[in-house]
């Protein structure tokens, strides 16, 4: 039997905010607005059409900032996959009444931390305890952990990490709101400075000011509003641990594996389906995990496949095709510009459009593999 | 004048379902705990009162042997607050021989890939920390940490 939520709710309105990059003039929460106020105009709708606010953090302050009075709200926080989680948390209260008009924002002052609450968590929590007197220093020192098991339960090299990092500037090339758009090699990216070995600094992801927003509503209002709907076939969100040091298998990711399960369970789709996809790229070995954690490649297959440049503009599956967190903006929590890329390339409005995309997938990372969350998104009215 | 003065590590803040792990560590005793309900009474990290695998509150705290295998890791080469002139050092999650895997840092020997080849014999050393409490007696824990085995498996 079909989900009821398959099929049930669409994007009607997304927008990020009018700048990205270096935002100094700007707290945290004006991005959420600026965003929210944009989707609502890409949609069509005003604030007092709005009766459902989603976002990570504090939905209390976006609603109240927005002059909106919520029947339901969502604050589900659990990294910069959280607004793939809100999507599938929308549809579902869209497809019950409980809401008819669903908003959801990001907005974070990464760069120049205007307005934004302590960097540092501190305090006795498990990972205070049994991680941080080691030195760890936050996600670059962390979320890396994992790759050398990869390297060598698979023989991944350097170079294939490499030319994730290389494929993924070949789509920030062509998109001007990229951060970073000049071509570079795999020497480049090698010969950048080692963060963490064996990461470099190419392979780690940009720090960006920023936000975005998406409008939700039922399917069946979809085609009142003025863009093309972008429908949500499925849907999938899971968690595994909060300290990287408790991975179960370093080189696969249960909350991966789980939530991208789940969504394809959804959709009722084959993987060959799958026209483009987004994968939130933190770090240039999350794209590997990915494909292989999301069932697109075997185990060990997905490296070698990103170094024959099969992502890249021309080859045979497209992903990250806005340059992704490490060429295109990474503001702390991703996972919005991950949809807002989908959503764009299924309306046909992408700065590196690709021919006939039906079907895409965004796909979000939590902490540092603690989260996933899992969107099949289409075009077509009759999927 | 005031002082800022950042502790090379941050200093671990036990709760009390961690308490028994850190005072242990204090006399340079690492341990672990094992359900006794399960099958094979399974070893399990970080400490909780239950197991983790079927929630039996029957459990208990065992010493660990110390040794272990080098199951991944980074060389930082940027360093966290307090640890910028260490760098490089390591980052790595230890294979402890009772099964259950641990964040430590690896010491004794140079941080390169070459001298630190995946599932290397490893065993336990102790760093002391110290930090002057509110009440101006001197804290006092043992921090795990973990070298390249010296033979004696
Ligand atoms: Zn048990």
């Amino acid at each position: 039997m079909s989900s009821p939520l398959r099929m049930a709710s669409a994007i009607v309105g997304a927008a990020e905010t009018e700048e990205l990059g270096v935002i100094p003039d700007k707290s945290a929460t004006q991005l959420h607005a600026d965003a929210a106020i944009r989707a609502m105009e890409d949609a069509g709708v005003t604030n007092s059409d709005v009766d459902a606010v989603l976002t990570a953090g504090s939905p209390t302050q976006i609603a109240e900032y927005l002059g909106i009075q919520p029947t339901y709200i969502d604050g589900t926080s659990v990294g910069g996959c959280s607004f793939m989680l809100h999507v599938a948390h929308a549809a579902a209260a869209l497809a019950t009444g409980r809401c008819n008009v669903a908003l959801i924002t990001h907005g974070q002052s990464g760069r120049s931390r205007v307005g934004e609450g302590g960097r540092f968590g501190g305090g006795s929590t498990p990972s205070a305890q049994f991680e941080d007197s080691y030195g760890t220093w936050g996600a670059p020192s962390r979320f890396t952990v994992p790759f050398v098991r990869h390297m060598h339960e698979y023989g991944t090299t350097e170079e294939q990490l490499a030319s994730v990092a290389v494929a993924q500037r070949q789509w920030a090339t062509k998109n001007p709101r990229a951060m970073m758009r000049d071509p570079i090699e795999i020497q480049d990216v090698l010969d950048s400075r080692t963060i963490c070995w064996p990461f470099h600094l190419f392979e780690c992801c940009l720090v960006t000011d920023g936000g975005g927003a998406l409008i939700m509503v039922a399917a069946d209002r979809a085609k009142d509003f003025p863009k093309k709907p972008v429908y949500v076939m499925g849907m999938g969100e899971s968690v595994e641990m909060t300290m990287i040091s408790q991975m179960q298998d370093f080189t696969s990711s249960r909350a991966f594996v789980t939530s991208g399960r789940e969504a394809f369970k959804m959709a009722e789709i084959k993987h060959s389906d799958v026209d483009h996809i987004m994968i939130y790229d933190a770090f240039a070995h999350l794209p590997i995990f990915a494909m292989e954690d999301l069932g697109f490649r075997k185990k060990g297959e997905a490296a070698p496949w990103f170094a024959e440049m099969k992502s890249a503009p021309g080859g045979e599956l497209p992903v990250n095709t806005n340059g992704g967190g490490l060429s295109y903006t990474h503001t702390g929590m991703y996972g919005m510009f991950a949809i807002q890329e989908s959503v764009r390339q299924l309306r046909g409005e992408a700065a590196a459009q690709v021919d006939d995309v039906t079907i895409s997938l965004a796909h979000g990372v939590g902490g540092m593999f603690f989260a996933a969350g899992t969107l099949i998104l289409t075009n077509d009215p009759s999927a | 004048m005031i002082r800022l003065v950042v502790p090379k590590r941050p200093f671990p803040r036990p709760t009390p379902e961690t308490q028994a792990y850190w005072d242990a560590c204090k006399e340079h005793k690492l341990t672990l705990q094992r359900c006794l309900n399960c099958e094979g009474q399974p070893a399990y990290f970080y400490p909780r009162p239950f197991c983790p695998t079927c929630l039996s509150r029957n459990i208990e705290s065992f010493e660990a042997s110390g040794k272990g295998t080098l199951h991944t890791y980074i060389i930082a080469h940027r360093g966290a607050p307090g640890f910028q002139d260490d760098v490089p050092y390591v980052i790595a999650v230890v294979e402890l021989e009772e099964g259950p895997r641990m964040m430590s840092n690896i010491v004794d020997v140079e941080p390169t890939p070459e001298n630190l080849p995946v599932d290397l014999p490893l065993e336990v050393t102790w760093e002391d920390l110290e930090r002057e409490a509110r009440d101006g007696t001197t804290e006092k824990i043992g921090l795990p940490l973990f070298r390249p085995a010296r033979g004696g498996s």
